[in-house]
């Protein structure tokens, strides 16, 4: 895989992929490119982090992303602290910025975040001096599970630049959809949206993407598919009354995937629901690479973490 | 005490006076205006190249008082407006609690009676505890002195009890003002709905939601004949309703506040809550109208919803801040650079928005300068530039996206109820 260095990483945080430049998401590909080889080894552990301190800051519940940034800053040899805050409790108790300047008090240097509120970990930002990553804000962001997601499509494909890709499910209410977006558009990706109607958001044309409720449409001429989870318990539930009705018009199936090009790469953010948004078959089958996105995500957060770090001493 | 203002431009739309002229103001009320006046006085305010006009007056303002004295009391809320030029304002009911019956009236006067520095009207609400289900008791509030009936940020949505509170009001001669929200589309909404919110991931809130209560309001007006007044409009659609139905002949009155000619949507993309109000900022379209609608008089009134609110409850996630800005102090600033600086009103023009209208839609004897009235006048250097800074706030709370805007022009001097409480920008 040839990847080029072309800038500098200079932010504090990583917020998400809107603001970012191609340059810069290319700038953590490549350094991602190294630390996946770090990850082979048998003994997987750089010193680049030493005396560093990362927190894990998570008001929802997540189980892959965590450990993957928890693996990841250990990697690095950074300590590392795992803080779970229950969203609910948080409105009688501190604020989120309370919080942060107090976890700030205990000398960190990262604090990862996972947040219900969309823009809450912009809010932390502004707030501490130290360095903010995002980790799953709302229906705002997931800027390092999309990266992740580029990573596994660079490694599969070759590029980005000129590859079709779907993105389908719960548009509304995803942020891997929206981190997705901005990324692969500014990598030159062209993108496709799909999701019965109700769950297109107003505007998101707007953000560069062809907009589609046909399945047939959206894989059609598709070099890989985002399949994302659908989450019945929220606002799904009025719009779509019935899991299997959901899977039959939209669920990706062996029968579905023959029709499309040779060799679609076949994504999922997880966890998966199984006979939802896909069939067992293809979760398993051969053009998924589900599992290499899980791995490739700790390279990648290892990439964030560490040009994040790189920056702050650079500034000192 | 006799002052004697000199040399000012005098603004009174109502008696058609726009020149240049000085004012004598004898034991707090206007003596005489005329030119080259030379009575001996106590003191004489120079007004060369300043506009005096009568004081502005605000008819949509949250003092907070009684309940929630954290964010704003009624003695902190009248010396923000003085600074902002305003002699009367007028204070919703959505205290704690609801000003919803004679008693916590007459306590509210009592409040306004001792602490208030500028005049302070009382709106009512119209239901018990805003709760829009039982009607208060009109005929024992309205003797009690209050100028409209208004429950404020909680929009009746119940059909019927909306119709007996029109009808209330009609017999009663009371205004009634609504907040125009239909909640079940508005539900959980935080912003404008529509790219932005798509972006930030935010849940929209609907134009329709809006417009939706004002063609209603419309309606009902038509149809009982009460006069409806239609609180910070904030989108084209509504305007092009309230158009219509002025056109028709309905009796209906409308405000915008400074913020919905001044900030878009866009200013919400950094997540600052201070950006958060209700109704959402919209759109430049939505601006452009809102500029055509005051030139053309579809839109009577600039209010500032004056909505004070602590750091500590702003300064949290988007989804779990409290609606609402501050608006008193920055008011006349934004009025001037949006709408006189950009030729959508002449200053007489922008008088009428936020002294004459206003007042004449209340019912007050306020708004203009006529000899022999306790004199409610303010002195305003139009050219001055300065910069809104946090910590020369007089209210009590900060929550302004206007925080460290270079502004334009500036309120030097306030006689309210006749007493001379600003001089030279100092609250005396």
């Amino acid at each position: 895989m040839i990847m080029e260095k072309k800038t500098m990483w200079t932010k504090k945080d990583l917020l998400g992929l809107e603001h970012l430049s191609a340059e810069e998401i290319e700038l953590i590909l490549y350094t991602a490119a190294s630390f996946k080889e770090v990850t082979t080894r048998q003994i997987k552990k750089v010193p680049a982090l030493r005396g560093k301190t990362v927190v894990n800051l998570f008001y929802e519940p997540s189980t892959r992303t965590r450990t993957s940034f928890e693996l990841a800053a250990k990697r690095l040899s950074a300590d590392v602290i795992n803080i779970e805050i229950e969203a609910s409790s948080v409105k009688k108790g501190e604020t989120l910025i309370d919080t942060g300047r107090n976890i700030e008090a205990l000398k960190i240097d990262i604090i990862v975040v996972r947040h219900n509120c969309s823009g809450a970990p912009n809010i932390l930002a502004g707030a501490i001096k130290s360095s903010v990553v995002n980790a799953g804000d709302g229906w705002h962001e997931h800027p390092t599970q999309a990266l992740l997601d580029m990573f596994t499509l660079k490694s599969k494909l070759g590029r980005i630049e000129g590859l079709n890709v779907s993105i389908i499910g719960d548009i509304a209410h995803s942020r891997v959809c929206r981190s997705n977006i901005w990324g692969l558009t500014k990598l030159g990706a062209k993108v496709t949206v799909c999701a019965p109607k109700m769950l297109i958001p107003e505007g998101v044309e707007k953000m560069g993407v062809r907009v589609t409720d046909n399945i047939d449409e959206a894989l059609k001429d598709a070099d890989a598919i985002n399949v994302l989870r659908m989450q019945f318990e929220r606002d799904g539930a009025t719009a779509f009354p019935s899991r299997l009705e959901y899977f039959k018009q939209y669920g990706i199936t062996n029968e579905r995937l023959k029709k499309c090009k040779k060799g679609i790469v076949v994504m999922h953010p997880g966890p998966i629901n199984r006979g939802v948004e896909m069939s067992s078959e293809v979760a398993d089958g051969q053009n998924s690479v589900i599992l290499e996105q899980v791995t490739n995500g700790i390279a990648v957060r290892m990439a964030v973490l560490y040009l994040i770090t790189l920056a702050k001493e650079a500034r000192r | 005490m006799k002052y004697l203002i000199k040399g000012g431009r005098v603004l009174d739309p109502v008696e058609k006076r726009d020149g240049i002229f000085d004012i004598l103001v004898i034991d707090e009320k206007i003596a005489k205006i005329g030119n080259d006046l030379d009575e001996k006085t106590d003191a004489v305010i120079d007004a060369t190249n300043k506009i005096v006009a009568p004081g502005l007056v605000d008819m949509h303002a949250h003092l907070r008082e009684p309940g929630r004295e954290d964010k704003e009391t009624v003695l902190t809320g009248t010396r923000s407006a003085v600074r902002g030029g305003f002699t009367s304002v007028a204070c919703m009911p959505n205290t704690e609690p609801a000003i919803d019956n004679p008693v916590t009236i007459r306590m509210v006067k009592e409040i306004i009676k001792k602490d208030a520095i500028c005049n302070v009207f009382i709106v009512g609400a119209i239901t018990m505890e805003r709760a829009g289900k039982v009607i208060v008791d009109f005929d024992k509030m309205k003797k009690e002195g209050i100028v409209a009936v208004s429950d404020d940020g909680a929009c009746i949505q119940d059909e019927r009890v909306i119709l007996e509170a029109v009808k209330g009001c009609k017999k009663n001669g009371l205004l009634l003002i609504d907040h125009c929200e239909d909640m079940s589309m508005a539900a959980g909404g935080v912003i404008n709905k529509g790219f932005v919110s798509t972006k930030m991931g935010l849940r929209g809130i609907p134009k329709e939601a809006e417009y939706k209560m004002v063609k209603r309001d419309i309606e009902l007006a038509a149809r009982s004949g009460a006069r409806i007044h239609i609180a910070h409009v904030s989108c084209k659609e509504s305007v092009d309703l309230i158009r219509k139905a002025k056109r028709d002949g309905v009796k209906v009155t409308a405000e915008t506040a400074p913020h919905y000619f001044t900030l878009s949507e866009e200013c919400c993309v950094t997540y600052d809550t201070n950006t958060k109000m209700n109704p959402p900022l919209r759109t430049n379209e939505d601006i452009d109208e809102i500029k055509k609608a005051l030139a053309d008089g579809t839109i009577d009134v600039v209010a500032t919803d004056h909505a004070p609110h602590t750091d500590s409850e702003k300064y949290v996630e988007f989804d779990n801040a409290p609606f609402g800005i501050i608006g008193f102090e920055t008011a006349l600033s934004l009025a001037v650079t949006e709408l006189v600086d950009k030729k959508v009103l002449l200053w007489p023009e922008l008088i009428l928005k936020m002294s004459v209208n206003p007042a004449a839609i209340l019912g007050l004897d306020k708004g203009n300068l006529k000899t022999g009235k306790t004199a409610d006048i303010i002195i305003i250097d139009p050219d001055k530039e300065y910069v809104y800074k946090k910590d020369l706030i007089e209210s009590k709370s900060k929550n302004s996206p206007f925080i460290d805007w270079k502004l334009k022009a500036k309120v030097t001097h306030v006689f309210a109820s006749g007493r001379l409480i600003m001089r030279d920008e100092a609250i005396l």
